[in-house]
């Protein structure tokens, strides 16, 4: 179907690509306003209690401050929650900021000084005076998973631990391999390279323009209209290009509300930008205590899995992930116990971060499943073989397709996995211990409900458009492959508009549903453009496809033509010119067929290899090779998806390795809130990544197959490195990330 | 950001003319830590004096066969410069190892001496801390101090001077040559820094109105025997854990002459005379490294998260030596610890 | 000595600065604690040049200083005055892009393309420098620049390719 120029397979350069390397890409605090005025966040210094006094007369004396917001001052905003709620907020009461005077957490946004220039509001803000009443805080899930709960109200989209099969307890109890271990995940900061930004441009009519740093331009834009009582048509969020976001765009941020509060009282275009220490003043991915029990059969078959995972949530909203359910999802077992808990910690609501949930429970899981491979003497890849699972057991589902398996072997194969000595430290070279892990990935492939227009004019320029975002995933581009095919015009002949809340409706970018979603809707509109262009073409007097049926064209190079005659047809220009029209457009909508949802699952998966040179007498790692072997439906354009997925192995090399957001419990504040202590991979710390998509039909989840690849890629790969630096040193580190005090520690 | 008024130094007197006269002038130079603190609202000069504009950017030949090295030198000149290259590499390697290419183009040899510590809390205005507020308390020695230090601490502070050049400037006995309102004095490296004590704000020994002028580099014979190794949690751009700086002069296997600088666990770059007294005049071996890692380490104290430098300070000062006696220097580029 | 500001008034007092930008003189009058980036992206609209941690610790905000990549987040803008600044918009000439901008697009060494413009910046200077020889030494020399997007080993193919073309060329 998508053949007439073969754009869609093949690899494409971004059709972003230009606007990126010379810097005509504008971002969030990038558009600027007649009369824009800056505005700067003061964070609250203390994690718990109430503001008693804030003396903002020194910093409202500096000529040019405007004004300074506060609990004090601030304007009227909705009452009631829901006005509150965002599309993907949690069960509970959505955070407000500058709603009175409690402080509920470390880096609270208590004020915001508003200023002509960046540099005044940066003079003012620090002459702001703070007084606080303090109540005690607590900030430690070792002590408050005392008081875990399971979560009453379930998140949307969230599913829970599926009921217990079989008797999981009693067949650990009998089973002659076992494995039972704690595993921790560290907090971590998403910190995408743009920080969170809003440019609100008040125009002369009293309707606002809002560049919001976001995932999701009309969730900005329903919540601005919530909390402010604003029509629709009052307010539109136009971003399109996002920084890097990993989930932290997915809800409206702080800075957003601060931003519209002030453009609106001082009828002026506001600009706030957070700084990268206020990076650290919101969502995150949870710290996670998980609790794991595997018993196998000699030959390593599984006849018991429990796992149990307690993260941490915020005083006010309950946030959810999933992070046991992957366990039975990835093999099979008949007694199989999997719960799930929250504790409530002084710190704002976590938020998903690239893989939410999968990234924690994997990690445990395929740590887990290395030493069930050492303490069953299997191969690691054949222990995973061996206990396969070729439905969904929990839901008694099958897969739309699965080709873990081959994931294994082509991975294994590109890796030299045979070679390997499975004995630890066995392998070394000079200095440095050798080792060599493996993991499983898996993410769910979503599809959600969006539209798209496409507009298709006599000129033979073809623009399609909705309202999802491009956080540097490539949906601009294979948007455009898409369309192009679909309609037969020239990649260069076509423009894809995204990141607007005016265009066609879309859901939040997340979950890697945008290809899926986002590429079927933008698919829809053109073959309904093709339908429409199809009829006026068989309707013109002497029509040479008169008699055509819409399988028998093709559409190529801006005409349709016989498919078994190419001199026989009609360009889109005579055609349009015939009818008298100047352009053919549809708008259109794609969901995900009920019928597949209710029997069947669809997940991507992968096999992760890692190779680790560890000094044997300093601990100090190197990650010197990963091979990653993705099984995820049809790959729109192997050069953007290829990026995306060693874009999520650096991202697990930092889980691995280097990422944890150091909480200080006695101030209940996070400490190294800055890109210099808070430690992501930098160029020299990554080497050799080969990535590998394996061939993989899917004609049950979408027309065109498409799994989606943002998160795949991170997931497993902090196992995979775990695993090979056990195979390297003989010791097992379940905390993660995996420094070098924990290597060289006893 | 606090306001501050700028003047531009036209002469070495002027700069320090002008310092004296205002308690909270600063001189700024490449402005990579003291712009940076004062985004923080850590530092808040009233008056900044921009001193890169003195003829302080020259690295020359010393009477006595050493090295000069202007003030206001950055860590790439200096780091690439032929003369240091050839006899001081242990210098241009320890710069190279520190911070990125942008920023070394920045930093200046004067400033780096005037860094300040990376310790979170110093850097939090939200929080106490009695180096930045003297006074109200180290919540570091109860809070978090993975990268806090394990030697000469005190009860007031756990803070590290985070510098890697120091390190090697410590172990090559540099001189600081300043000038201020009473003229001009010297001081050597190891007299530079100080330890906090009850006095954690100050940082160093130079004087309100001093300006570094030069860094004086002895003549010395450690061309070959040498390495600067530097163990972090990322293999760049990222404050030293632990880094070790040594030099020998090797006469066949026995040490003839020995230097040994410690880096990221105190609160100035941490030598001791007996150690390098054991290592003189004996053969090299992990023995003898072993025992004066020990003997360096004899009073080293962890706090909860950094009691693991210890044994790293260990094995770090073993291998450091162990490269230095070989002549097999540690690549900054190639990550693989020799 | 010139004495630009010798005490501070109530008014905030601001100081002319006058810069060569991508070969463009421009005179602004900013407070003294304005910093480089700050005037680029606030004062003269070239917003190519990003803030991505505003205290030299990602280098997004690379730019060449007098032929030399820094940190304009750190460069107060008052002591460049005089100095000549190359930004992510003054590499291409006459629409033509600079070789490492085409690499770049080539190799996709960039996904959200926030980090790029400091990215390119940095690694034209590092083709200028000369030293860089090896993939060892083009990783170490461009650890000054973060990508979270993790495009790292294509930034790395995008420099070596423009490096070897470059030493050929000289050869």
């Amino acid at each position: 179907m998508l053949k007439a120029h073969g754009y869609v397979g093949a690899p494409q350069n971004r059709v972003d690509g230009r606007a990126k390397v010379t810097g005509e890409a504008r971002y969030a605090a990038e558009f600027d306003a007649p009369d824009l005025a800056y505005g700067i966040v003061i964070s609250s210094a203390v994690a718990k209690g109430r503001i008693t006094s804030i003396d903002a007369s020194a910093a409202l004396a500096i000529p040019g401050v405007v004004q300074v917001f506060t609990h004090e001052n601030r304007p009227r905003t909705a009452w009631f929650n829901r006005n509150y709620r965002d599309d993907v907020a949690p069960p509970g009461s959505p955070f407000r900021p500058l709603y009175d005077e409690q402080v509920v957490y470390s880096g609270q946004p208590i004020a915001l000084v508003v200023a002509d220039e960046f540099e005044i509001a940066a003079h003012a803000a620090s002459l702001v005076r703070i007084e606080y009443e303090i109540d005690t805080h607590m900030t430690d899930l070792d002590i408050k998973r005392s008081e875990a709960y399971v979560p009453p109200k379930k998140r949307s989209g969230v599913t829970p631990p599926p009921s217990p099969r079989g008797d999981a307890d009693q067949a650990f109890a009998r089973a002659p391999v076992k494995v039972h271990a704690e595993y921790r995940i560290a907090i971590e900061h998403h910190n995408p390279m743009e920080p969170h930004a809003s440019t609100v441009i008040y125009e002369e009519d009293g309707k606002l323009t809002i560049h919001d740093k976001t995932q999701g331009v009309q969730n900005s834009q329903r919540y601005v209209s919530g909390v402010f009582g604003l029509s629709s048509d009052q307010v539109r969020v136009v971003s399109p290009f996002v920084g890097g976001a990993f989930g932290s765009g997915l809800r409206p941020q702080y800075q957003l509300f601060l931003a519209v509060m002030a453009a609106l009282e001082l009828k002026r275009s506001v600009r706030v930008v957070l700084t990268r220490d206020q990076m650290f003043t919101f969502g995150y991915r949870p710290q996670a205590i998980q609790t794991i029990s595997l018993g196998a059969n000699p030959d390593g078959t599984l006849q018991s899995i429990m796992h149990d995972a307690v993260q941490t949530t915020s005083s006010f909203e309950d946030y959810q992930e999933v992070i046991v359910n992957w366990s039975n999802l990835l093999y099979h077992c008949d007694n199989v116990k999997l719960t799930y808990s929250l504790a409530q910690v002084d710190t704002y609501t976590p938020s998903d971060m690239r893989a939410p949930g999968a990234a924690t429970g994997v990690t445990a899981i395929e740590t887990a499943m290395d030493e069930l491979a050492y303490a069953a003497g299997i191969d690691p890849v054949e222990l995973r073989l061996r206990n396969y699972t070729e439905v969904d057991e929990a839901n008694k589902r099958d897969f739309t397709s699965k080709e873990l398996r081959a994931c294994y072997q082509l991975g294994a194969e590109r890796f030299g996995w045979s070679k390997r000595n499975p004995q630890p430290r066995s392998m070394r070279e000079r200095r440095e211990l050798v080792g060599w892990g493996m993991a499983t990935g898996v993410w769910e492939a979503f599809m959600q409900k969006t539209a798209a227009r496409a507009v298709l004019g006599a000129d033979g320029h073809l623009d399609v458009s909705t309202a999802t975002s491009d956080i540097g995933t490539g949906t601009y581009t294979i948007l455009t492959q898409i369309a192009a095919d679909t309609l037969g015009v020239p990649i260069d002949k076509v423009t894809t508009r995204i990141g607007d809340s005016s265009l066609s409706k879309s859901p939040v970018q997340g979950g890697s549903w945008t290809a899926a979603s986002a590429g079927t809707a933008v698919q829809v509109a053109c073959r309904s453009v093709r339908e429409t262009l199809f009829k006026y073409a068989r309707e013109m007097d002497g029509s040479p496809l008169a008699n055509a049926s819409l399988e028998h064209v093709s559409f190529a190079d801006g005409r349709i033509v016989l498919t078994n005659d190419q001199e026989t047809g009609i360009s889109f220009t005579d055609i349009m010119r015939a009818r008298g029209v100047d352009k053919v457009e549809a708008e259109e909508k794609a969901a995900p067929g009920m019928m597949t949802s209710m029997r069947y699952s669809g997940y991507s998966h992968s096999a992760v290899f890692a190779e680790v040179r560890v000094d044997e007498e300093l601990g100090i790692v190197r990650v010197t090779r990963i091979v990653n072997a993705v099984a995820a439906g049809t790959i729109l354009n192997p050069k953007t998806a290829r990026s995306q997925i060693i874009g999520g192995i650096v991202f697990g090399m930092g889980m691995a390795l280097e990422e944890e957001s150091l909480l200080d419990h006695n101030l209940g504040r996070f400490m190294n809130h800055n890109l210099a202590e808070y430690h992501v991979p930098v160029n020299a710390d990554i080497h050799d990544i080969d990535v590998i998509f394996v061939s993989e039909h899917d004609d049950k989840l979408n027309p065109m197959g498409i799994k989606g690849l943002g998160e795949i890629g991170i997931v497993g790969t902090a196992a995979a490195i775990g695993n090979a630096i056990f195979h390297a040193t003989g010791k097992r580190i379940r905390d993660y990330p995996i420094t070098v005090d924990k290597i060289l520690g006893s | 950001m606090n306001r501050f008024s700028y003047l531009r130094a036209g002469s070495i007197e002027e700069a320090v003319k002008a310092a004296a006269a205002d308690a909270s002038a600063r001189f700024i130079a490449g402005g990579t830590n003291l712009v940076d603190l004062m985004k923080y609202n850590v530092e808040r000069p009233t008056r900044l004096i921009d001193i890169t504009r003195l003829p302080l950017n020259t690295i020359e030949e010393t009477e006595s066969g050493g090295l000069r090295l202007g003030a206001m030198t950055t860590n790439d000149d200096v780091a690439h410069d032929a003369l240091v290259r050839s006899r001081y590499p242990l210098l241009a390697s320890a710069i190279l190892a520190g911070a990125s290419p942008q920023l070394r183009n920045a930093a200046t040899t004067g400033g780096n001496l005037l860094q300040r510590t990376r310790c979170y809390y110093f850097y939090d205005t939200a929080t106490p801390c009695n180096k930045r507020e003297p006074g109200t308390g180290c919540p570091a020695t109860f809070g978090r101090n993975r990268i806090h230090a394990i030697l000469g601490t005190s009860d007031h502070c756990i803070a590290t001077h985070p510098s890697d050049m120091c390190v090697a400037l410590a172990a090559l006995e540099a001189v600081i040559h300043v000038a201020g309102p009473d003229g001009e004095r010297t001081i050597p490296i190891s007299e530079f820094h100080r330890l906090p004590g009850d006095r954690p704000e100050i940082d160093t020994t130079l004087q309100h109105g001093e300006i570094i002028t030069a860094v004086e580099l002895p003549r010395t014979d450690f061309g070959v025997h040498h390495t600067y190794l530097k163990l972090r949690d990322r293999l760049s751009y990222a404050f030293a854990l632990v880094s070790v700086a040594a030099a020998l002069r090797m006469d066949g296997n026995t040490i003839a002459e020995a230097r040994l600088a410690l880096g990221g666990v105190a609160h100035k770059p941490w030598r001791d005379p007996d150690a390098e007294a054991m290592l003189r005049g004996h053969p090299a071996s992990a023995e003898l490294f072993a025992g004066v890692a020990d003997h360096i380490l004899r009073e080293a104290k962890g706090f909860e998260d950094n009691a693991f430098k210890i044994d790293l300070a260990r094995r770090g000062i073993v291998r450091a030596l162990s490269q230095a006696a070989a002549g097999t220097p540690q690549s900054q580029t190639d990550k693989r610890i020799r | 000595m010139s004495e630009i500001q010798n005490h501070p008034s109530p008014a905030l007092d601001k100081v002319p600065v006058t810069l060569t930008v991508n070969g463009k003189t421009r005179t602004v009058e900013v407070l003294p604690w304005t910093v480089l980036l700050d005037l680029l992206r606030d004062h003269l609209g070239l917003t190519g040049t990003k803030k991505g941690c505003d205290h030299g610790q990602c280098g997004a905000c690379t730019v060449l200083i007098d032929g030399k990549r820094m940190n304009s987040c750190m460069a107060l803008a008052v002591m460049k005055d005089g100095a000549s600044i190359t930004t992510i918009e003054g590499l291409a000439v006459d629409g033509e892009l600079h070789p490492l901008q085409q690499a770049f697009i080539d190799h996709d060494a960039f996904q959200c393309g926030y980090c790029t413009p400091g990215q390119i910046c940095s690694g034209v200077a590092l083709i200028q420098e000369g030293r860089a020889r090896t993939r060892d030494e083009i990783r170490e020399w461009m650890s000054g620049n973060i990508c979270r997007c993790g495009a790292y080993t294509n930034i790395v193919d995008a420099i070596e390719q423009v490096l070897g073309s470059t030493t050929e060329a000289a050869q």
